[in-house]
C-alpha cells in the first residue's frame, strides 16, 4: 500500500477512534449506567456528572500514564540494576551511580551542562528582551521580528547543520566556505583586530559581569533592611546566589585578563569546533539563535502589555530611555521575563540534538543528555545510561516545578 | 512664580489638524480648567504643556523661556494622569520619590518631601504599600503626592477625578481646592468633563471646541455673559434654551419677538437699522419663571417634570425635531405636569445671538 494512503488511513482511525470514543462512552454512561430516569433520576444524574470529567480525561491519563509515568519509573528501577551477559538482569543498587560518577566524563557533561544553563538561557532573554524593544520601535519592526522568529521554525539538527557549514574549515589555500573562517581570515593582527577580537569580547565579558553583580544586588539588597518579614530559607538562598554572583565575575574578569594575554594564531584556518572549551559556546550559539525568538515574542507581547501612562509618568519625572526601559518596563514585566527564562532552562538541561549532531560529545562538548544517549544507545549499558537520565531529571524538576508555579501565578 | 503663554499654538496629527491658533496668557498662581465636549482636544493641549505631545505649530512660554523643545522633566511641570499612572511594582513610597531619586537629591531630602506631601493627603498609613493594596481614592491621592513632592511650578491635572465615585469626587476636589490654597503661587491647569468641578474650582475656565477656543472667563463670566452659542449651552446644566425670533425694536433695550408667539425683552443694546435683524434669544431654564400677563415669553404643554427637591425641571412640549424648552423652579411644582404655562424673564438674563456670536460683544 503506499504509505501515504497508510498515513492518511492512520489519521482517520486516530481521530475516528477518539471521537468514538466519547461519544460512545458517555452515551454508555448517561443511557446504561446511569440512566436520568426512574426514581433515582436526580442522584443518577450527579453520578454521572462526577464520572463524566475522568471518563474524558482517561485516555490523556492512560497515555500519559503509559509514555511518561511509567518510563520514570521503570529508568529508576534499571539504573539500580545490570545486564547479566546471556540476558537477565541482577539488582546492583548504586553501584551505578557510583561507576558514573567516577567517570571523568560525566563530570565535563556535567560542567558543560551548568555553562549552558547559564549562558544560554542569559544570552537568549537578554537577546529576545533586546530585540523586543528595539523592533517595537521602527517601522519595520515586524519583518524584523519575522526574521528573528523564523529559526525557531528549523529543527536543533537542521540548525546545527546550517551551523556545522559556518564553521567549516579549509586548508588555508583554498576559499573558506565557512562564514566564521573567511572572516576569521580577515584579521591579520592589526588595529582592528585588536578592537574585534581584545577589547569587544573583553567588554562584553564586563557588561556580563556587570549585570550579574546587578542582579546579585537585586537578590542581596533585601537583607539589609531591616523590618521586612523574611523566610528562613530566604537568607541561605540569598547568600547562594551571592556566592555564584562572585565566582562568575571572578571568571569573568579572569577571562577578560587571559583574553589580552593570549596569543591569536592570525592567518590560520580554524577548526572551530575543536577548540576545547571555546567550542561549547559555538554550540550554545546554535541554540541562542533559535531560543531569542521565542524569548522576543513573549517578551514583546509582555512589554505592548506595559501601561503607557507609567512610560509617560516616568518622563514627566524625568526618567531617560534607560531608566525607563530599566526602571519602569523591565520590573513590570519581570514575571514574565523569569517563566521565559525557566522555559529557556529547561529546553537547555535537554539539550543533546545540537551536540549529537555538531561534535557528538568529542573535543569537551559533552552534556548529560548525549552522555545517556551514549551510554544507553551506544555502549548498551542501560545501568549507567538510566541513571544519568535520573540526573537530568533530578535537575530539570525543580526548575519545571517553579516555572509552572510562575506562569500560573502570571494567569492569576 | 510661573506663568504661561502660548501664541498660536497648533497640533496636527499628519494632515488632521486637531487644534489650531490657540492663545492664551496663564498669569501666575492661577487655576485654568479646560473644558470641552469629548474629542475637542484638551487632553492634546495638556499633553502638549507637559511635553509628551510635540507642538507642530506656535510657541509655548514657561516663565517666559520658549519651552517648545525642552523635555517634560525640565519644564519644571508635574502631570497627574486620569488613570493614576502609578508605577504597579513600586511601593507608595518609591512611587512618590522615584523623580527624586533621578533628579539625585539626598536621602534626607527625598524623605523629608515625601512624609510632608504624606501628611498633606493623609498617604501616612499606606507608605509602604503597593498601588495595587490601595482603594481608587488612595491611588489618586498618590498620584497628586507624586506630583508635589517634585514642588513643580505648574500641576497639570487631565481628569484626575473622573474614575472616583460622586462622594470621593467632591471630597477629592475639595481637597484640591485646599491644596491650591495652600500654594498660592503655583499655577495650575485642569481639564474636566464636570461642570461642577469647573465652577468651583477655576480662576479662569478655557472652553475649547472645534479645535480652537471658544472663550476664556471667570466661571461667572462665561455663566453670564457668554461670548457665543456653544459656550452659552455648554456652560451650566441644563442647557440655555434658544428662541428663534425677529428684533422689533431697537436701544438701549431690544425687543424680539418670538416664532412661538411671545416676547422678548433684553437688555442687551441694539444699533438703530437693527430691526428685522435674525436671532436666536437665548433664556437659562432657572431664568424663567411662570407669568399670568398678556406679555409672555414662551407658553407650552408641560410634557414631563422632575422634582430634585430644591427644584422642579419643567420639560415643555415639543415637536419632533425640536429641542424641549426647559425651565427650572425652585420649589416642588409637580402638579404642573400637562398644564399650559406661561413664561417670561428677567431682560438683563436674556441674551441675544446673531449668527451664533452674542450681540453683547459685537464691536
Ligand atoms: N495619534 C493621533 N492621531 C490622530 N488623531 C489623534 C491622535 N490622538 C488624538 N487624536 C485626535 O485628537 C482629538 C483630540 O483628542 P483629545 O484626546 O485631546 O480629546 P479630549 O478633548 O481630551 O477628549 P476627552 O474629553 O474624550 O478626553 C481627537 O479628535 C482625536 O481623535
Ligand atoms: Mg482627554
Amino acid at each position: 500500500m503506499n504509505p501515504a494512503l497508510q498515513g492518511l488511513i492512520t489519521i482517520v482511525v486516530g481521530v475516528g477512534g477518539c471521537v468514538a470514543y466519547y461519544y460512545f462512552s458517555n452515551q454508555l454512561l448517561d443511557k446504561v449506567l446511569f440512566p436520568a430516569r426512574g426514581p433515582e433520576a436526580g442522584r443518577n444524574i450527579n453520578r454521572a456528572n462526577m464520572i463524566r470529567p475522568w471518563l474524558f480525561l482517561f485516555p490523556a491519563l492512560f497515555a500519559l500514564g503509559l509514555y511518561l509515568a511509567y518510563p520514570v519509573f521503570e529508568t529508576l528501577r534499571l539504573s539500580l540494576t545490570q545486564r547479566l551477559p546471556g540476558g537477565g538482569s541482577e539488582w546492583v543498587g548504586l553501584q551505578n551511580y557510583r561507576n558514573m560518577l567516577g567517570e571523568p566524563k560525566f563530570w565535563e557533561a556535567l560542567r558543560n551542562n551548568m555553562l549552558w544553563l547559564i549562558v544560554v538561557p542569559a544570552a537568549s532573554t537578554a537577546f529576545g528582551l533586546l530585540a523586543a524593544q528595539l523592533t517595537d520601535r521602527i517601522r519595520w519592526g515586524n519583518i524584523a521580528k519575522s526574521l528573528i522568529f523564523m529559526p525557531m521554525a528549523i529543527s536543533f539538527v537542521g540548525a546545527s547543520v546550517i551551523f556545522k557549514l559556518i564553521y567549516d574549515t579549509r586548508a588555508a589555500d583554498q576559499p573558506q566556505i565557512g562564514v566564521l573562517n573567511a572572516l576569521w581570515l580577515q584579521f591579520e593582527g592589526g588595529f582592528w583586530s585588536l578592537v574585534f577580537l581584545k577589547i569587544v569580547p573583553a567588554l562584553i565579558l564586563l557588561a556580563f559581569a556587570a549585570i550579574v553583580a546587578w542582579v546579585a544586588w537585586i537578590f542581596v539588597r533585601p537583607m539589609f533592611k531591616t523590618g521586612e518579614p523574611t523566610g528562613f530559607w530566604t537568607v541561605p538562598l540569598r547568600l547562594f546566589v551571592a556566592g555564584a554572583a562572585i565566582y562568575l565575575i571572578f571568571l569573568s574578569l579572569r577571562s577578560i585578563v587571559n583574553i589580552f594575554g593570549a596569543e591569536l594564531p592570525y592567518g590560520q584556518p580554524q577548526t572551530w569546533l575543536t577548540i576545547p572549551f571555546w567550542n561549547n559556546f559555538f554550540l550554545m550559539v546554535v541554540l541562542i539563535w533559535i531560543q531569542t525568538g521565542f524569548a522576543m515574542v513573549i517578551l514583546s507581547a509582555a512589554l505592548r502589555g506595559v501601561p503607557e501612562d507609567t512610560v509617560e509618568a516616568a518622563i514627566v519625572d524625568g526618567a531617560n530611555p534607560f531608566q525607563i526601559f530599566f526602571r519602569i518596563k523591565v520590573p513590570q514585566i519581570m514575571p514574565t521575563i523569569v517563566v521565559v527564562w525557566t522555559t529557556i532552562t529547561i529546553v537547555v538541561l535537554k539539550v543533546f540534538d545540537i551536540v549529537f549532531a555538531m561534535t557528538n560529545g568529542q573535543w569537551e562538548t559533552q552534556v548529560l543528555a548525549n552522555y545517556m544517549y551514549d551510554k544507553l544507545f551506544r555502549a548498551n549499558d542501560w545501568g549507567i545510561g538510566s541513571a544519568a537520565a535520573m540526573v537530568i531529571m533530578l535537575l530539570v524538576t525543580p526548575i519545571l516545578v517553579w516555572n509552572v508555579w510562575n506562569a500560573r501565578r502570571e494567569l492569576r | 512664580m510661573a506663568g504661561l503663554k502660548l501664541t498660536d499654538v497648533a497640533k496636527a496629527y499628519g494632515e488632521v489638524k486637531v487644534l489650531s491658533n490657540i492663545n492664551l496668557d496663564i498669569s501666575p498662581g492661577e487655576l485654568i480648567v479646560f473644558v470641552g465636549p469629548s474629542g475637542c482636544g484638551k487632553s492634546t493641549l495638556l499633553r502638549m504643556i507637559a511635553g509628551l505631545e510635540k507642538i507642530t505649530g506656535g510657541t509655548l512660554e514657561i516663565d517666559g523661556v520658549r519651552v517648545n523643545d525642552v523635555p517634560p522633566a525640565q519644564r519644571g511641570i508635574a502631570m497627574v494622569f486620569q488613570s493614576y499612572a502609578l508605577y504597579p511594582h513600586m511601593t507608595v513610597r518609591d512611587n512618590m520619590s522615584f523623580a527624586l531619586r533621578l533628579a539625585g537629591k539626598s536621602q534626607a531630602e527625598i524623605d523629608a518631601a515625601v512624609e510632608k506631601a504624606a501628611r498633606a493627603l493623609q498617604l501616612g498609613p499606606y507608605l509602604d504599600r503597593l498601588p495595587k493594596a490601595l482603594s481608587g481614592g488612595q491611588r489618586q491621592r498618590v498620584a497628586i503626592g507624586r506630583a508635589i513632592v517634585r514642588d513643580p511650578k505648574v500641576y497639570l491635572f487631565d481628569e484626575p477625578l473622573s474614575n472616583l465615585d460622586a462622594a470621593l469626587r467632591v471630597a477629592t476636589r475639595i481637597e484640591i481646592a485646599q491644596l491650591k490654597e495652600a500654594m498660592p503661587d503655583r499655577t495650575m491647569i485642569y481639564v474636566t468633563h464636570d461642570q461642577v468641578e469647573a465652577m468651583t474650582l477655576a480662576s479662569r475656565i478655557v472652553v475649547l471646541a472645534g479645535g480652537g477656543i471658544s472663550q476664556v472667563g471667570t466661571p461667572l463670566e462665561l455663566y453670564e455673559r457668554p461670548e457665543n452659542e456653544f459656550v452659552a449651552q455648554f456652560i451650566g446644566s441644563p442647557a440655555m434654551n434658544l428662541f428663534k425670533g425677529e428684533i422689533t425694536g431697537t436701544g438701549t433695550a431690544t425687543a424680539v419677538r418670538l416664532a412661538g408667539g411671545g416676547t422678548a425683552v433684553s437688555a442687551v443694546p441694539t444699533r438703530d437699522g437693527e430691526q428685522g435683524l435674525r436671532v436666536n434669544v437665548g433664556v437659562r431654564p432657572e431664568d424663567l419663571v411662570p407669568t399670568d400677563d398678556a406679555a409672555f415669553l414662551y407658553q407650552g404643554t408641560v410634557d414631563y417634570t422632575e422634582a430634585l427637591g430644591e427644584v422642579t425641571i419643567l420639560y415643555f412640549h415639543a415637536e419632533p425635531g425640536e429641542t424641549a424648552v426647559i425651565a427650572k423652579l425652585p420649589g416642588i411644582h409637580a402638579d404642573l405636569r400637562g398644564r399650559n404655562v406661561r413664561l417670561k424673564a428677567d431682560p438683563r438674563k436674556v441674551h441675544l445671538f446673531s449668527n451664533g456670536k452674542s450681540l453683547l460683544y459685537r464691536k
